[in-house]
């Protein structure tokens, strides 16, 4: 052993609760986050014991190490590399035998290894507990017994890995292939004269043997002698079918299974022979014909319920402090001035309302997450797959599409972020893309405001209905674009064969939850936190530059003046009058009544305000106080302001209309027009649109910048965009159908360049919702111009046209996956 | 006969796993073997995957990867 650290690597079959040791054994203390259900990459973590430090590193789960699928690529290449100090090959205690079939793949790679028998708890219940020495003595390695979920054997885990030598980890374990074995050995001594193959000879020739392609093309590119031995082991391989009537590789695997029950059967004496276990029982209610389609929905519903309402009502509580912070960061800027606020002032400002606008959803992504993590753990997942499979396959999805749509919020409210995530966990890459694809059509927590801002002002009086209209059509939508891509753009894919484990039902732990949704939502603020700010700062400049002409300025400014000096005579008489007789006076005052209204808004009681505010400005004190009325000057003074502040925000409205007006995404905004106008939306529509595309929320706010009533007291936002946007009920109709297909944000589409592997698949994701939607957009509005259909009736005839439009792609059959399976890949 | 074709309920004896490449490897990993006995549990709600116990282990594949699969009663 050198100073450096020991590396321990984690390996396991999925559901053999590797992760929970990963989180025993580091204190989940980690580099790279969890996605839903398996491992993402490689998790690295640490943890000290006595005076040495150990690099944990969590492979993913696999059933098998073949170059079949990138994971399994990655924790054999791991493990060959020989980076581990010791391997820790982590078995479900209650299914030992297929724990084994990975172990022994292990031992035939040369790893050290130490076997984590997981979940005895679970065995033990069961009736089938194993014996640890046995089991031990059969393998050659230590074995311990842990139960991860509670922190059970992590000490003595530790202990063993500490006295680990690399030497006693090799063991002398074989599987033996029986009639194979000649023909391995034979080859073995050829591919130890081989020098540019360091793996282990044994291991190469069984994998050569399975038709591993990974080590074929490695040995193949080794030289003349690799290619005679592979073209050997070709013609073994054939002579060996012909003479036992069975490919090389299922005889492999035959021995495997073989020896792995007859491990089991001496090192586990079954008690529970014939018992119908407790996953049995639940599972004749939860995947039952007619009982588990409502069980699914009931478990949705119950999802949207917890995550979006409660979760809603939680970020109430949220908002005080989030104006609370909005305050103090403005607290610390520079003044705003009579007309103008200092750039440092505004940009800040803007980003931190995009800041608090993504921290809004923490604690709706809290829930979201900790249910998730609850249902991962029940291992309700796979059973979800199992029954909507048949469904989404008609349209190129995949059984495990479910959560990734669920998560997109397939109906009202969910984020593309963690759905694009989760889509990892889906074996079948042509599924994965196409699911990659159409989760950011769903409705995102994002879409939702502009949805209830049109919806309360257009259709008021059939709110549900046109509620029920958007959340469906968006599913519809994402089940026809998907089977599109499906025959298209995908068209090419590798699509997989669907062989899903449905794991026992487990009781989850809160540790496991808590720990969970805190990691997943620490994972989203970071990925999404930075882009966002990146993405204010971009649109700030983008609507505010460039800057006016200076003739126009001036005149501004000069208006501005004007207003200062009418306030100030109308005060002058006043005990206050001399501390307003210069505009840094007005200023100071402004600032200081901005700053109480601001404070007063975010919920903190009068009394500390009160002494706050005295403090920080006695003079002007006198002013805000509601206990004093008998001062008449005070009264005064606070009536002009009031007319002051009024006109004061109209100028700036106009000022900063203008602005907008000619600013770069003013200006392209009105480019875009003669396109959009066949969907009905006016440049300042376009201009709410194009700063969407940096994050949804802002689709809002930024109309609400266009058609701000100028002042809290002037109406609302709604009847702005009534009275200045002349939209009817059509135009909103388009705008919601092209903010339902709208294309994802900053966030989503780096998620889905992490999540596809290429900026490519981002691009596209980009480009095609635009077009779409716009072409839907279009088709609502000039069709129904022309037949003169109001809003109402146009929903549902384009609700019906998209319904008929997805149930025929549904009925489209690509050649049929059968004829694909008999002809098999051959590798 | 195959997999595909045995009514739920009904218990079979493996006889070949003809499935190659990528098919057969994950068949073979989730311990789809000759020799095996595999009890067919249920479909779908909508019929197709269609869920097995192997040993203790429940899988689900879809009817079209169980078609690859040779069975014989008990």
């Amino acid at each position: 052993m050198t100073i450096s650290n020991t590396v321990v690597a984690l390996a396991g079959q999925p559901n053999c609760g590797k992760s929970t040791i990963f989180n025993m054994l580091t204190g989940a203390r980690q580099h790279v986050a969890n996605y839903p259900g398996v491992t993402v990459d490689i998790k690295r973590g640490k943890y000290r014991y006595q005076d040495r430090s150990f690099d944990v590193v969590d492979l993913p789960g696999t059933y098998s190490l073949t170059s079949y699928s990138s994971e399994e690529m990655v924790a054999r290449d791991f493990i060959l590399g020989g980076e581990a100090d010791v391997v820790v090959g982590v078995v479900d205690g209650s299914n030992l035998r297929r724990g084994l079939y990975l172990t022994f793949q292990l031992l035939e790679m040369g790893a050290p290894l130490v076997v984590a028998l997981n979940m005895v708890d679970v065995a033990r219940s069961k009736g089938t507990p194993v014996d640890v020495d046995v089991l031990s003595r059969e393998l050659g390695v230590p074995v311990l017994e842990t139960v991860g979920n509670r922190g059970i054997g992590g000490k003595e885990l530790k202990r063993v890995l500490f006295s680990f030598s690399a030497d006693e980890g090799r063991s002398p374990f074989v599987v033996d292939y029986g009639p194979l074995e000649p023909l391995i050995s034979d080859l073995s001594d050829e591919m130890n004269s081989i020098p540019e193959i360091s793996f282990p000879a044994r291991w190469s020739i069984i994998k050569l043997l399975e038709g591993d392609s990974s080590v074929m093309e490695r040995v193949g590119a080794s030289g003349d002698r690799g290619r005679v031995l592979l073209e050997k082991v070709s013609r073994l391989a054939a002579s060996f079918e012909e003479e036992h009537g069975d490919d090389p590789r299922s005889h492999i695997g035959l021995c495997r299974h073989l020896r792995a029950e007859e491990i089991e059967s001496r090192c586990v004496k079954d008690s529970s022979a014939g018992k119908v276990s407790w996953t049995d029982r639940i599972d004749s209610v939860v995947v039952h014909r007619f009982g588990g389609p409502l069980i699914l929905l009931a478990v949705v519903y119950g999802l949207y319920e917890l995550a979006i309402v409660q979760g809603y009502k939680a970020t109430e509580y949220l908002v005080p402090w989030l104006s609370r912070f909005e305050a103090l960061v403005s607290g610390w800027l520079p003044p705003a001035g009579v007309l103008e606020e200092p750039l440092i002032r505004s940009l800040v400002l803007s980003v931190v309302a995009a800041i608090n606008s993504v921290l809004i959803y923490v604690p709706i992504f809290l829930i979201l997450f900790a249910s998730i993590a609850i249902l991962e753990d029940v291992g309700y997942m796979p059973r979800m797959a199992f029954i909507l499979d048949r469904l989404f396959r008609k349209f190129g999805l995949h059984g495990q599409s479910t959560l990734p749509l669920i998560l997109g919020g397939v109906f009202v409210g969910g984020c593309a972020v963690p759905g694009v995530m989760a889509t990892r966990v889906i074996a079948d890459e042509k599924a994965r893309l196409a699911t990659i694809l159409v989760v950011p059509l769903m409705n995102c927590m994002a879409k939702i405001p502009l949805y209830t801002l049109l919806i309360s002002v257009f259709f008021a009086d059939r709110g549900g209905a046109m509620m029920a209209f958007i959340s469906t059509i968006t599913i519809i939508f994402g089940l026809a674009v998907a089977k599109i891509l499906s025959l298209t753009v995908l068209k090419g894919k590798e699509s997989s064969p669907f062989v899903m484990e449905l794991p026992s039902y487990h009781r989850p732990t809160v540790r496991g939850v808590v720990t969970r949704s805190i990691e997943r939502t620490w994972l989203f603020l970071k990925k999404v936190g930075t882009v966002v700010v990146a993405v204010a700062i971009l649109v700030y400049f983008l609507i505010n530059y460039p800057s006016l002409p200076q003739e126009r300025y001036s005149s501004f400014t000069e208006r501005a003046s004007e207003l200062v000096a009418g306030f100030q005579s109308k005060v002058e008489g006043t005990s206050y009058g001399k501390m307003l007789d210069s505009e840094s006076g007005v200023i100071r005052l402004i600032d200081y009544m901005e700053k109480f209204k601001s404070a007063r808004m975010s919920g903190q009681d009068i009394e500390s305000l009160n002494a706050k505010f005295k403090a920080m400005d006695p003079e002007f004190f006198p002013l805000i106080d509601r206990s004093n009325r008998s001062d008449k000057d005070a009264k005064k003074v606070n009536r002009a302001y009031k007319l002051f502040r009024r006109d004061r925000a109209f100028l700036m409205k106009e000022m900063s209309d203008e602005r907008t007006n000619d600013s770069w995404l003013g200006r392209a905004g009105k480019a875009l027009e003669p396109v959009t106008h066949y969907a009905g939306f006016d440049w300042k529509v376009n201009v709410a649109l194009l700063s969407s595309l940096a994050a949804k929320e802002s689709s809002v706010a930024t109309l609400g910048m266009i058609y701000r009533p100028v002042d809290s007291d002037q109406g609302s936002l709604e009847e702005g965009i009534k009275k200045e946007g002349g939209m009817t009920p059509l135009h909103a109709l388009a705008l919601m159908v092209f903010m339902a297909l709208y294309p994802p944000c900053v966030a989503t589409l780096i998620m889905v360049k992490v999540e596809s592997g290429s900026w490519k698949w981002a691009f596209f994701s980009l480009g095609y919702p635009i077009v779409l939607g716009l072409f839907c957009a279009s088709l609502i509005f000039t069709v129904g111009s022309n037949l003169g259909l109001s809003g109402f009736t146009a929903t549902w005839v384009f609700y019906g046209c998209a319904l008929l439009t997805t149930f025929a792609l549904g009925l489209i059959n690509p050649s049929s996956r059968e004829a694909s399976i008999e002809k098999g890949k051959e590798v | 006969m195959t997999l595909d074709e045995v009514k739920p309920g009904s218990t079979v004896r493996l006889v070949r796993n003809g499935a190659r490449g990528v098919v057969g490897q994950r068949l073979m990993d989730m311990g789809f073997f000759r020799g095996v006995t595999v009890k067919v549990v249920r479909n779908a709600p909508l019929v197709d995957p269609v869920e097995f116990l192997l040993g203790s282990q429940h899988v689900t594949v879809r009817h079209a990867e169980a078609a690859t699969i040779e069975v014989e009663p008990i």
